[in-house]
């Protein structure tokens, strides 16, 4: 549904994109993950036939963005970055000047309809000034599903909603994506890695790594790790799971946990369980580390040699976590 | 065709609860209905010493110079501020062409501005019940078609630089100035003996030559030409200035 191929694009003497090369088929969720200025937008606006590229090419839904623009505009639903709403416009209205431009012949059905899905059926006749940045989200959103595309290109599109709409609004992306092709952006990982089949990580116009979340760990995966808790004294306790024939390195974590490394298929953890109880230790939590999108991440798109401060409980991103990167992000 | 009248629909609506559009109306009718009541008196206190009547020019005529300077202001949002706001980019990405989106917004613009000089026509139905005979329907009829041309092409122009630039203050000096030399173009020289092919030339683009024969109540061909074409020229460019800002 999508393809591209060498797509490159030059704001003057800078290169936005380098010649990205990829695909998404159709009931794919495609993430593009990427820092600030990474080339997300810019590929974003190519493939919507906002602007056209400075070499390669690029199809979607079989027709090229640039000589075939208006098909592909017919088939794409597109939410930016910078939500465009007109303010001086009724919800309805909005909407319903958006189904005109598409010729959709039965407007008032599919307005109540996308109205429905975001939860903004209530608003329909307030002022799109009057509302708040998640309303808007959710009206931007609510245009691009309005004539149903078959390839769907959201620009960040959990950015500014409450957790409770993070969730509604991730859902609604994975059933449209199980018939139709989603391209979306996004900085907070744990979504890409529960939206996403795929995921392409882009760093300075170009793509470092492409593959399911899944075996993106697994690569970067070079050792086993797992954190152990001892309630009361632990005095001794690195010491003693040092000696575990197994455990190739200890680290002390900051909150008074052990996190003891072990190499990639060898489970040396029960016989650590074995060795702490065995010594007096009252065990109290034995845990294995996912390394996290969050690690893959900080690993390609990092400049300096010197590894980032990680997060010592690098498990899933859980979804209260999720809200507060995506608060810290509004501010 | 269906697109342009989208926008267009959209950008007309959009005049009733714009404050611009009530400005620029406001400034219209009140600056008119003091030329009219003072026209009036004057009329009124010469009739004493002679037979004299005024004509519908003395409602044509302030309109004239009121369209110059207010146009400006009723284009200067239309395109420059999806620019600004960001909706260029949903317009840019609906399935419409760039064409469709510059003939809707003047269409728009257009339909706003008749709508103000059909309020106008109360001035000449006034001036009609208060002079015997009548007023002189002839030149009324040109007077107000050639306002209506000479309306058309300086809104075209005007949504064609509003393309150019995202900031709306830049947009209507810029217009203005436009105007302004299409407007002043003749004037070289100030003894009105120039001759030659220059002079022709220009002579030719001036806007307010062109319409003088509309006030006179003669409709020519040639002029009707030069509205339409500006108005037609303005849009091309118009549309080229908005299919450039993708390549910038």
């Amino acid at each position: 549904m999508i393809e591209v191929e060498g797509l490159t694009k030059d704001y003057g003497a800078r290169r936005a994109i380098d010649s990205l090369t990829f695909n998404a088929k159709q009931g794919e969720v495609v993430g593009f993950l990427g820092p600030n200025g990474a080339g997300k937008t810019t590929t974003m606006r190519i493939l919507t036939g906002y602007m056209p590229p400075s070499a390669g090419w690029a199809k979607v839904a079989g027709f090229d963005v640039v000589d075939q623009s208006l098909e592909v505009r017919k088939r794409v639903g597109y939410l930016p970055e910078t939500v465009p709403l007109y303010t001086d416009m009724t919800v309805y209205d909005y909407l319903k000047f958006m189904a005109d431009l598409r010729h959709l012949e039965n407007a008032e059905e599919r307005i109540d309809e996308v109205l429905d899905t975001v939860h903004m059926l209530n608003r329909a006749d307030g002022y799109i000034a009057n509302l708040s940045k998640g309303m808007r989200q959710r009206i931007g959103l609510a245009q691009a599903l309005l004539h149903k595309p078959e390839v769907l290109i959201l620009d960040e599109p959990t950015i500014g909603l409450d957790p409770a709409q993070i969730i509604e609004v991730r859902s609604l992306i994975k059933e449209i994506g199980r018939e139709r092709t989603v391209l979306l952006s996004t900085h907070i990982l744990s979504e890409a890695q529960q939206l996403c089949d795929r995921v392409l990580i882009i760093n300075k116009g170009k793509i470092v790594a492409e593959d399911t979340p899944e075996r993106l760990q697994e690569r970067l995966t070079g050792s086993q790790r797992a954190i152990l808790r001892v309630d009361g004294d632990a005095d001794g306790l690195a010491t003693l799971v040092n000696t575990v024939p197994g455990v190739l390195r200890t680290t002390d974590q900051t909150d008074g946990s052990l996190e003891f490394e072990s190499a990639p298929g060898n489970d040396v953890r029960a016989m650590v369980a074995r060795a702490v109880i065995g010594a007096g230790f009252d065990l109290t939590e034995l845990r294995p580390v996912n390394i996290s999108l969050e690690d893959i991440f900080m690993e390609l798109t990092r400049e300096e040699p010197e590894p980032p401060q990680m997060s010592d409980q690098g498990l899933d991103v859980t979804e209260e976590e999720a809200a507060t990167e995506v608060e810290q992000a509004a501010e | 065709m269906r697109n342009i009248w989208t926008v267009a629909k959209r950008e007309y609506k959009l005049f009733f609860i714009s404050p611009v559009a009530y400005a620029v109306a406001f400034l219209f009718l009140i600056i008119l209905g003091w030329v009219f009541f003072s026209g009036m008196v004057e009329a009124i206190a010469y009739s004493t010493y002679y037979s004299y009547a005024p004509t519908v020019q003395m409602v044509l005529s302030p309109m004239v110079t009121l369209v110059l300077f207010t146009l400006p202001a009723i284009t200067m949002g239309s395109i420059s501020k999806e620019q600004s706001t960001g909706t260029m980019e949903l317009i840019l990405t609906s399935p419409m062409r760039d064409v469709e989106l510059v003939i809707g917004k003047w269409l728009g613009c257009f339909l706003f501005m008749l709508t103000l000089l059909a309020v106008t026509l109360v001035y000449p139905i006034a001036l009609n019940m208060m002079i015997d005979p009548g007023i002189d329907q002839g030149l009324m009829v040109a007077g107000y078609a050639g306002l209506i041309l000479m309306v058309s092409s300086l809104l075209a122009v005007g949504i064609a630089i509003s393309s150019l630039f995202s900031n709306q203050i830049v947009v209507f000096v810029v217009n203005l100035a436009t105007v302004l030399l299409i407007w002043m173009v003749r004037n070289v020289n100030s003894t009105g003996t120039s001759s030659g092919l220059g002079y022709e030339i220009l002579k030719n683009l001036n806007l307010v030559d062109h319409y003088l024969n509309f006030y006179r109540g003669a409709i020519s061909l040639v002029d009707v030409t030069y509205f339409v074409s500006l108005t037609a020229l303005a849009l091309v460019l118009g549309t080229v200035f908005v299919e450039s800002r993708r390549w910038r």
